[in-house]
């Protein structure tokens, strides 16, 4: 067994993503996704989409995939929220959709702003049909997403993995 | 309630698809501009939102990153884009030359009543486009505007962006061929695949 803090879970999903050919990863950024952001920006075989809005991913993965691509969103949890009616498109049209949110609100949070929609981030996903699996070692990160994008692609559904918060670590804030 | 003169947008969709190339993608968002596109003529290369308000852009921005060789067209009213302006500034930014945006902007909501929009007030599509930096973008008036429309929204390098100041009636629906939205993403990518 590796030791679990040598264990670099970015890599590990970039590492899922490029084995299921995912050619298109967009976001809105976040810091917990950042090192992933970076190594999708560094690759010549992957796009990457800085968006406005979260709910801009979803319609521009259902598109992508009507071309023949795949493609993930990358968001944090209050992004989730904006997503709502966004994700019946995918819903009533059965296309393969996945995202890796990156939780706030959950676990030492410091912001309360963040806490609301941290919260109901799993109720607003599970509202909308969307599939949910969750990472909360950096152990089980890579086999996650790699199960999250097969169940995704292969049955057409919507897919959600949340990263936790405690996996990630609570940011904590200091002024001066 | 008077209803704003313009150009007849069933007329203006039509015109612009008449005899479209083979490799042509054609897009409607929600409401108005799929009855227009439907009445255009089904065709297997096109795909018709009836929901998810605001996502028919980033949708056509996907489908023209995944098909760089044919030309993507969304046809979409000015409800429909005011939803998601953000979209915009996103495809400035990717840029893709094989996207055409068409905005039917009657000005108002005219399937719920008629309520006017933003620009039916000061807010100008064309200004809002240019400022998103989709530098290629248009404002369209009158009918004899329409040749040219159509050669640019064929062949103009995208991203182009032409606002089409419609007529705000309300007309007759034309449902696409089918509301089911699997029989009908199934269909469109089915066909992508098929012509090449």
């Amino acid at each position: 067994m590796s030791d679990p803090d040598s264990v670099d879970w970015h890599l590990d999903i970039f590492n899922v993503l490029r084995e299921q050919d995912f050619s298109l990863m967009a976001h809105v950024p976040d810091a917990g996704h950042t090192p992933l952001i970076k190594m999708c920006e560094a690759a010549n075989d992957m796009d990457v989409v800085t968006l406005t809005t979260e709910q801009d991913g979803i319609g521009l993965i259902c598109g992508a995939w009507a071309g023949g691509r795949k493609g993930v969103l990358l968001m944090q949890s209050s992004g989730v929220g904006n997503c709502a009616n966004a994700l019946a498109l995918p819903a009533i049209c059965r296309i393969p959709f996945l995202t890796i949110v990156s939780m706030r609100g959950e676990w030492g949070e410091f912001i309360p702003w963040q806490v609301p929609m941290g919260q109901g981030t799993p109720g607003v996903l599970e509202a909308m049909n969307v599939r949910l699996f969750r990472a909360d070692y950096k152990t089980e990160v890579g086999m996650t997403v790699d199960a999250a994008a097969r169940l995704a692609h292969n049955t057409r559904q919507s897919a959600a993995v949340l990263l936790s918060q405690k996996m990630i670590g609570a940011k904590q804030f200091k002024e001066g | 309630m008077s209803e704003r003169t313009g150009i007849d947008r069933r007329y203006t969709v039509k015109f612009l698809l008449e005899d479209r190339p083979a490799h042509l993608l054609a897009l409607s968002g929600l409401g108005s501009s799929t009855w227009d596109l439907t009445h255009a003529g089904d065709n297997p290369l096109n795909f018709c939102f009836i929901g998810a308000m605001g996502q028919a852009a980033p949708f056509a921005l996907g489908l023209a990153m995944s098909q760089p060789e044919r030309r993507v067209v969304l046809f979409t009213g000015d409800g429909e884009l005011l939803m998601g302006l953000g979209a915009l500034a996103t495809i400035a930014n990717r840029a893709p030359e094989n996207l055409a945006l068409l905005v039917m902007d009657n000005e108002s909501y005219i399937e719920t009543g008629g309520q006017p929009t933003a620009t039916a007030g000061p807010t100008d599509f064309e200004m809002i486009a240019k400022g998103a930096g989709i530098t290629h973008a248009c404002t369209i008036r009158q009918d004899d505007e329409l040749p040219a429309l159509r050669e640019q929204m064929l062949n103009a390098p995208g991203p182009f962006l032409a606002v089409v100041k419609v007529a705000a009636q309300a007309l007759p629906l034309v449902f696409p061929h089918s509301f089911d939205g699997v029989t009908a993403i199934n269909r469109f990518a089915d066909a992508i695949q098929r012509s090449y």
